[in-house]
């Protein structure tokens, strides 16, 4: 047998080194490919999937979609809608029905319901037997509502999470202003997230320039300060904030001390309490990555330009800030990505005007259970939150990510 | 060389910036600083009493401890949250380490692309991921169970041990297996007597983080856990939300001790880390 060369040896080791150190991640990433990506891609596929109307009313739909939602819908239809009715009457699946419709079109609940319990008793003509139960069948919309909802791949939820909804024949409308919600939910939240980004910048960079200028002692103790917070519990920390600024609490009391019981501001249970509450428990993700760049920076360079005969500010602003910047813009992503997907602080300080879209999908999935609705704004959310992710790893890189 | 006289503006700009920065501070410390001394209040008020400010013995008390100790649903949820950080502590750490080690070889294909998906648990959305935990814990049986939450807990806790693995190893140089080797040690020996107590502080770290995550975590146990799964975290939110008692003020000095005992551990093995050469923080 002839020997190997050298370069065949190298190659070979260079494969089973690949394949050694690929062996070594595949644990972790089947873990999380079965406990994490996979959940979530299903979760997110309910917001495009729903085969409720198509398995609950299946002859119904299939004539419903052969329908092209102009006009009168097919005697056909009717006939098999009144058929499937009084059949998932009898099957009790009729909540599952008009739940489904319900989220498509309000009212819908009650018109199914009422009409199901009647279905058995229908004859030709059905379509004057549906009219004797509820005048609202004589609307082509109704009937396009089921014909739209009769498809598995449905975009209803994203339309929906738009603020939009669909006539029956396709062209979509915005909702009625009060049912505008999603939208706004939307703005808010990249609002919110902008403004404690803001926030933890204008209050971060000037402790992290202060904390980098102290000698080794001292800088050591202030970050340890700083990292506390960061360790302590999140939910300790917002009842903090609850006691420290609720009507009967401490700052108020102050406020109350020098000013009256007029000075009394309203500080929690608002967007002014989650605004204060996120940006306290962002900073440190926004100083840490600030102050490591600062260490960086050789001071040689400042004093440089000072001698060169700029002043101190023009020293800070041309040579200091644009080499401490990639820092801040590392903190300020990371706190921009993190603030996107709040939930706990919101849900607990914020009150009514104080929610973020966080909030508004865990109340479709648990409350509302319109779980294709919770998958729709879901998607939309962390769609941002991937493009962000990414131009972080990009511009950044994961490698910067350090925890203290 | 003689330093230059600070001018008077200079010497403003000086104190304006500690003070701000001291302000910044306060604003980062108060919030942990009031809840010490509140959970001692004698009355059942989220706010200092005219009694506590005037020094007056009478203004304080321990009824709130006490409280936790009689209270047999405290009990429990501490025993849950244990249980459950530290197994998934143990799963996360030994799934991380060798992915972190994985990482630390550059001839991994596709390295960075598998990095940004195993840190991607810390910036995914929580409300998503318990979203589609629910599901996935309710369709295979899991959820309502310890086991459930211990595996998301894991998953939750990864992307620390990665991170802090991945910058241990970075630091690390294998010259001194090598070295090692040479000398006559089998790579048994190497293992224990060089690479592990060179990166050890590092683990203990990343470990310490993902204990730290899932001993704070809520949302997925508010998702998939069952009242069987009463810990700490779902115990405070509940007392948030429903009937707020200083008894939660007493959990939470404890908690910011307990807190405060894993930031020096982790900063102390941080020191110890320093001789490795590698860039800190």
């Amino acid at each position: 047998m002839a020997a190997e060369t050298l370069s065949e040896q190298y190659k070979r080791s260079g494969k089973s080194g690949r394949r050694a150190a690929f062996l070594l991640v595949l644990p972790l990433l089947a873990f999380l490919t079965i406990t994490f990506f996979l959940p979530i891609f299903n979760m997110l596929n309910r917001s495009i999937d729903d085969p409720t109307i198509d398995r609950l009313l299946p002859r119904a739909a299939e004539s419903l979609r052969a329908w092209n939602g102009k006009g009168r819908p097919p005697f056909g239809a009717i006939a098999a809608l009144a058929d499937d009715l009084a059949r998932a009457q009898s099957l009790g699946t009729v909540g599952q029905i008009a739940t489904r419709l319900n989220f498509e079109r309000a009212g819908m609940r009650s018109l199914i319901m009422k009409t199901a319990r009647e279905a058995k008793t229908f004859a030709p003509p059905y379509a004057q037997a549906f009219n004797a139960v509820d005048l609202q069948w004589s609307d082509p919309e109704v009937w396009g509502v089921i014909r739209h909802a009769s498809a598995t791949r449905t975009s209803s939820y994203y339309i929906a999470a738009m603020d939009q909804t669909r006539k029956a024949d396709g062209t979509m409308v915005p909702r009625a202003e009060e049912e505008q919600v999603y939208i706004l939910m939307l703005q808010r939240t990249l609002w919110v997230a902008l403004l404690v980004t803001v926030l933890c910048f204008v209050l971060g960079y000037p402790l992290a320039y202060f904390i980098s200028q102290q000698s080794d002692r001292t800088r050591n103790l202030l970050l340890i300060l700083v990292l506390l917070p960061f360790w302590t519990s999140l939910l300790v920390r917002t009842t903090s904030w609850i006691a420290l600024l609720q009507t009967n609490g401490i700052v108020n009391d102050a406020l109350a001390f020098v000013g009256g019981d007029g000075a009394r501001l309203e500080l929690i249970h608002n967007m002014t309490g989650t605004l204060i509450a996120m940006t306290h428990i962002l900073l440190p993700f926004m100083i840490l990555p600030t102050y490591s760049v600062m260490l960086s920076v050789p001071p040689a360079l400042t004093r440089a330009a000072v001698s060169l005969g700029a002043t101190p500010w023009t020293a800070f602003w041309r040579v200091y800030f644009p080499m401490t910047l990639p820092g801040a813009a590392a903190g300020g992503l990371l706190v921009f990505i993190l603030a996107l997907g709040y939930y706990i602080t919101p849900a607990l300080v914020g009150g009514r005007t104080g929610q973020l879209i966080s909030n508004m999908i865990q109340f479709h999935m648990q409350t509302s259970l319109n779980w294709g609705l919770a998958a729709a704004l879901g998607g939309i959310l962390l769609a941002c939150v991937t493009v962000l992710y990414i131009i972080y790893a990009r511009a950044i890189g994961l490698n910067r990510l350090r925890l203290g | 060389m003689t330093a230059l006289k600070p001018t008077p503006q200079e010497k403003f700009e000086k104190v304006f910036s500690r003070g701000y920065a001291y302000l910044v501070l306060a604003f980062l410390l108060a919030p942990l600083l009031i809840i010490v001394p509140l959970s001692f209040n004698a009355e059942p008020y989220f706010t200092f009493t005219p009694k506590m400010l005037s020094l007056n013995p009478d203004g304080y008390s321990l009824r709130w401890y006490q409280d936790i100790i009689n209270n047999p649903q405290w009990g429990e949820a501490i025993v849950n949250s244990l249980i459950i950080a530290i197994a998934s502590t143990a799963l996360a750490t030994i799934l991380g380490t060798l992915a972190a080690v994985g990482l630390a070889r550059s001839n991994l294909p596709f390295r960075d692309l598998i990095m940004a998906l195993l840190i991607s648990p810390l910036v995914v959305p929580i409300v998503i991921a318990a979203a589609g935990m629910y599901f996935f814990y309710s369709s295979v049986g899991l959820a309502q169970t310890h086991l459930g939450l211990i595996l998301a807990h894991t998953t939750l806790g990864v992307p620390f041990v990665v991170i802090t693995m991945t910058a241990t190893l970075s630091g690390f140089d294998r010259n001194l297996i090598k070295a090692a080797l040479s000398l006559g040690a089998d790579p048994m020996t190497a293992f224990f007597r060089v690479t592990l107590p060179l990166v050890a502080p590092g683990m203990i770290s990343g470990a310490l983080f993902a204990f730290a995550a899932s001993f704070d975590e809520v949302v997925t146990v508010l998702f998939i856990g069952g009242p069987e799964q009463r810990t700490i975290p779902k115990q405070m939110w509940s007392g948030i939300r429903e009937q707020i008692s200083p008894t939660i003020l007493a959990v939470a000095t404890l908690l910011i001790i307990f807190s405060s005992l894993l930031l020096l551990a982790v900063e102390l093995l941080r020191r110890r880390n320093l001789p490795l050469g590698q860039a800190q923080r």
